[in-house]
């Protein structure tokens, strides 16, 4: 019987990635066209009565040092190549978060000339928060979906 | 060693992701070492169109998009909307619709203030402050998620008046949760007064003259606080100003500090205002019908917003929909002012300059054509607009 080793080592370390990462995911955050109430319900969410940094989410400036994309807004013509960007700039694996109706579905401002549309018609979307501008609770409980989606995939794997 | 003039300038280019501000916006500092000596902004990336969307909505319509020029005063613009549509109308609208809008507004500034308070804190590295004050705005969120239904857009307003009521019960829940903020601002008063290390990062930085301010057209508590006497709340008192007015709040430092000082004052000035308000709201009507179609006409609508003095110009011709709609909203006023403080400050104030104004680009990113007077007047059509955005940027990505 021959093991395959290289593979071996290559799951184990993909296992021990993604047990890392969930446990403390790292979060960057893009406003590519948002109202502004999203952004600061984001915001909300470090504060103390939410403090989403107990589950040892960091919010964080630099693309190169996040696993998870939150973003919000509609996609303006200005900002797609921006958002696309920061995506990029990203390492892999990461994911995206869609926070409110515009992330969603282009919201309020479908239709306007300067919006492409919604977040997924540019990059992936893993997980979608909706409201306008969704509770800063419902913004922690998508995040800890993901999470916890990630450590299903972790076991099945 | 020969000094090379140009050796020594840096530009440093800076968002618009960056960890500084939630709201994109691209900056290019020239420095000198570690003095900025110019500044340029590029806005734009929020810029979605929505001036030219409300064309093809009817007027309710409207109503719940001009909500969503901002998140953070969502309030106010969708009360000079209405204001404005009301007068296009000939509507008189109920005085308790007033008094309770005015509430509302009054609310959302104490909202405003505070947010801006902990970002402006955080700018400076004070966390702590920052931590406190978004802790205790969560008390004039709470009241108005009570009062509305949600935390944002509250959609307090529909056109002809309002569509909540304040009843005893909630009277006095606000009361309490003013009483609370009024000891806690007392706190942040003190706090950035005598802070020493704070009043270092603040007292003496970015000094604007009255004559600057006025130069560049600042409006709100970026302006009062350099000793412009404006507030359109005095100035020409609109929904129940008259009946519960406010004071105006100067400064005539000019500084940093002095931006603190006046907006924390101006907070006791809407507690006072909501006192007033709760304890003498007019009894009657929350609204009146409104007529789907408006004749031709056009008005104005002058606000004050908590950043500053807002504008709206509507037209109407007759239809359902509006003719046309301009906005002109405080933070584009401000924002000019920005390159002419930043030049002689150290890179690190850079932030602490910028928060100073309380920028809000989502109602920023505005397109303006500048049109020559001898030109023949020009409609942009829908189509029109669409083309250019789409061959702007075609252009740019080559
Ligand atoms: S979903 Fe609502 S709050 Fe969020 S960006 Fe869109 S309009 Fe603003």
């Amino acid at each position: 019987m021959s093991i395959n080793l290289e593979k071996t080592f290559q799951d184990a370390l993909e296992q021990v990635k993604t047990w890392a990462r969930t446990n403390s995911p790292w979060l960057i955050h893009f406003n590519s066209g948002s109202c502004n109430g999203c952004d600061i319900e984001i915001l909300a969410t470090l504060t103390p009565r939410y403090d989403l940094e107990r589950f040892g989410v960091k919010l964080q400036g630099s693309p190169r040092h996040a696993d998870i994309l939150i973003c919000t807004g509609p996609v303006t013509r200005q900002a797609r190549e921006r958002l696309l960007r920061v995506y990029e700039q990203m390492p892999e694996p990461k994911y995206v978060v869609a926070v409110g109706s515009c992330a969603i579905s282009g919201g309020v401002f479908q239709g306007c000339y300067n919006v492409i549309g919604h977040i997924d018609q540019v990059i992936p979307v893993d997980a979608y928060v909706p409201g306008c501008p969704p509770r800063p609770e419902a913004i922690i409980d998508g995040v800890i979906k993901l999470l916890k989606s990630l450590e299903a995939q972790e076991q099945t794997a | 060693m020969q000094k090379n003039d140009q050796a020594d300038k840096f530009i440093i280019p800076i968002g618009p992701q960056h960890p500084a501000l939630k709201e994109p916006g691209h900056f290019e500092f020239t420095v000198d070492g570690e003095i900025v000596t110019g500044a340029t902004i590029r806005l734009g990336y929020v810029h979605r169109g929505i001036e030219k969307a409300t064309e093809s909505r009817t007027w309710v319509q409207n109503l719940y998009l001009l909500e969503r020029v901002c998140g953070i005063c969502s309030h106010i613009h969708a009360t000079a909307y209405c204001l404005g549509v009301e007068r296009l109308a000939g509507l008189s609208v109920p005085p308790r619709a007033q008094a309770i809008r005015e509430l509302v507004v009054e609310l959302e500034r104490i909202h405003s203030h505070m947010l801006w308070l902990g970002v402006a804190a955080h700018e400076a590295g004070f966390d702590t402050l920052f931590m406190y004050s978004w802790r205790d705005r969560e008390t004039v969120m709470d009241i108005l998620e009570g009062l509305t239904g949600n935390r944002v857009h509250y959609s307090a307003n529909i056109l002809g008046g309002v569509k909540i009521d304040v009843d005893a019960e909630q009277t006095k829940t606000i009361l309490q949760g003013v009483d609370f903020l009024e000891k806690r601002t007392h706190h942040y008063l003190d706090v950035v007064t005598t802070d020493s290390a704070f009043v270092q990062r603040t007292a003496g930085i970015a000094v604007m003259s009255k004559a600057v301010a006025e130069h560049f057209g600042a409006v709100g508590p970026t302006a009062r606080a350099s000793g412009v006497t404006q507030d359109i709340r005095i100035d020409a008192p609109y929904l129940a100003y008259e009946d519960f007015p406010v004071e105006i709040v100067l400064d005539t430092a000019g500084d940093l500090k002095a931006r603190f000082v006046v907006r924390v004052q101006e907070l006791f000035q809407s507690y006072q205002v909501i006192r007033a308000i709760l304890d003498k709201l007019p009894a009657g009507e929350l609204a009146v019908t409104m007529p789907r179609r408006i004749k031709e006409n056009e008005t104005i609508s002058r606000v004050e917003a908590p950043r500053g003095e807002l504008f709206y110009y509507l037209k109407s011709n007759g239809t359902d929909k509006p003719e046309r709609i301009k906005i002109r909203t405080p933070s584009i006023c401000n924002f000019g002012t920005v390159p002419a403080l930043a030049a002689g400050h150290q890179l690190a104030d850079m932030p602490m300059i910028l928060a100073g104004i309380d920028p809000c680009f989502s109602c920023n990113d505005r397109m303006v054509t500048i049109h020559r007077p001898a030109d023949d007047s020009q409609t942009w059509t829908w189509e029109m607009l669409r083309q250019y955005g789409i061959s702007y940027y075609r252009e740019k990505e080559r």
